[in-house]
């Protein structure tokens, strides 16, 4: 169990009131139907499944319902950093 | 040398005062072999042994990061079943059945298999019809599997909770006769043991820090033990599979989690089988020395930091208290993590890769341990022949991409 910082309410909640929703920074393909199997494949399958920090998704489930992105170590559960959905993050270490 | 193990041998060590043999010796590596098998697990030995005994090659080294017996092995609740609902599935888990049933004598160690059966409830109507599709399905595929209703799941185990009142009553279940459990670190050490006793070089505390590969070939591992070169290198490190493959320039399609399980004190004997539970999901075994083994879910999110949280295991606690109240004043005794490699159709990958003579067996997620030795089988015979053993073939990596998954996620009665 951790907390996690919602940045929309602005609250640091038990993670109990979120859900994981994946890795973060994997856009759709903008034509998939252009795209071959193989590139479609790693978009719908293919993950990084980093050990260390990682970037992921969460969804604030039982507060405002809204998605976000957190960097976490995937080794120590450490949260580093929260952010709003759609923040550009310059530095985007897979 | 190694000894085979028999009554004279017992004896003997017996009365000379416990003078065993080291079981697996301790070696150094080697600077080449023909074959490396990475991870120490029972999939990975089981590899090594099944290289040794049937494809005859022998100058093989499986190198293990921490200790034998010491990773995942050790860690599951021990469940052995082979009722898988798709042909593919079904015929790999049988495959490993089959061999499991001869296991102890065939390493010459005990692995204490016990195939006390394996009930899988149901708890709704519609829990029930896939229940009878899938026992339908296991017997046209040659599986032992019936359907049996509350009133005789009642007679066999009376401890168990069947009230209409229940918020999911249980309506009947599944039964597979030949299921059961194995000591699970025997497994690694049974398999250990008998591969080095074919000359297998089981190198231990040595973790694989990077995958050589030169113009699209694998060339060897380097270790913290030093280089080691090889032939061929098969990759079974169930959770830390992506971290293997990115060594190699490799992505994979799974994603880490922390699995848990937890055990009681030890008890007199109370439940004589195997009890799991799709939907309130907590599945329950008593192992031989009489602690209750109790497995939870998967938290979502990746990790791999062998824990999980207290809310899965206070829903799994939940479940198990629901289908057996006598449970509620017993004493929890210890809880773990595992790092499971979930794959998006909760189905292994058995697979050459795009590197030349790298091989992945991984992606069993939540339920590697029931294939242990069918598993290092067909992934011993995959990496002899350079082609995949003909009940691996659709575990190939390629589904992914051309969309022939193997559609047993939720379907089988898995507990996940």
């Amino acid at each position: 169990m951790f907390l996690l910082y919602c940045p929309y309410c602005n609250e640091e909640r038990e993670q109990n009131e979120f859900s994981a929703a994946g890795e973060a920074f994997i856009a759709r393909p903008k034509n998939p139907e252009a795209i071959s199997d193989k590139d479609w494949a790693d978009y719908v399958f293919y993950r990084t499944n980093h050990k260390g920090d990682h970037w992921e998704q969460w969804v604030h489930a039982n507060g405002c319902r809204k998605y976000f992105i957190v960097k976490r170590s995937t080794i120590s559960h450490e949260i580093l950093q929260v952010e709003p959905f759609g923040t550009e993050i310059s530095e985007q270490e897979s | 040398m190694q000894k085979k193990y028999s009554w004279y041998s017992l004896l003997k060590a017996g009365l000379s005062g416990q003078d065993w043999d080291q079981a697996i010796p301790l070696v150094e590596p080697k600077s080449k072999y023909d074959i490396i098998i990475v991870g120490g697990g029972g999939h990975g030995l089981a590899t090594a042994y099944y290289l040794a005994k049937e494809c005859g090659i022998k100058n093989v080294a499986v190198v293990e990061k921490g200790y034998i017996g010491g990773g995942n092995t050790g860690r599951n609740t021990t469940i052995i079943r082979s009722n898988y609902l798709r042909d593919e599935a079904s015929s790999l888990y049988e495959h490993a059945m089959k061999l499991w049933e001869g296991i102890s004598e065939d390493l010459n160690f005990n692995v204490m298999f016990s195939q006390r059966g394996v009930y899988n409830l149901g708890h709704s109507l519609q829990d029930m019809r896939d229940i009878e599709r899938r026992v339908n399905a296991n017997v046209l595929n040659g599986v032992d599997a019936q359907v049996v209703d509350v009133n005789e799941i009642k007679q066999q185990i009376p401890i168990i909770n069947i009230t209409k009142n229940a918020r999911y009553p249980v309506m009947g279940a599944s039964y597979q006769p030949r299921g059961g459990v194995a000591r699970h670190d025997g497994v690694a050490w049974g398999f250990a043991r008998a591969a080095s006793m074919l000359g297998v070089d089981i190198i231990q505390d040595c973790e694989v820090i990077d995958i050589e590969v030169e113009e699209g070939r694998v060339k060897g591992v380097k270790t913290t033990r030093g280089d080691i070169l090889a032939d061929r290198v098969g990759c079974v490190s169930a959770g830390h599979s992506s971290v293997l493959a990115k060594m190699a320039g490799l992505r994979l399609p799974i994603e880490s989690h922390p699995l848990q399980a937890f055990v009681s004190e030890a008890m007199k004997p109370v439940l004589h089988t195997v009890v799991m539970s799709n939907a309130v999901h907590g599945y329950i075994s008593q192992s031989d020395k009489g602690d209750l083994v109790i497995g939870a879910g998967i938290d979502s999110y990746n990790s791999y930091a062998q824990r999980g949280n207290s809310q899965i295991i206070e829903h799994a606690a939940a479940a198990i208290l629901e289908l057996f109240p006598i449970f509620s004043r017993v004493r929890m005794n210890r809880q773990w993590g595992g790092i499971v490699d979930v794959c998006p159709d909760a189905c292994p990958i058995i697979s050459p890769t795009k590197v030349e003579g790298l091989y992945f067996n991984c992606g069993w997620g939540t339920g590697g341990f029931k294939a242990t030795p069918g598993s290092g089988n067909v992934f011993a015979h995959t990496i002899a022949q350079d082609k995949q053993h003909p009940l691996a073939v659709p575990f190939h990596i390629d589904r992914f991409t051309t969309g022939a998954l193997i559609d047993e996620h939720g379907a089988a009665g898995v507990a996940h």
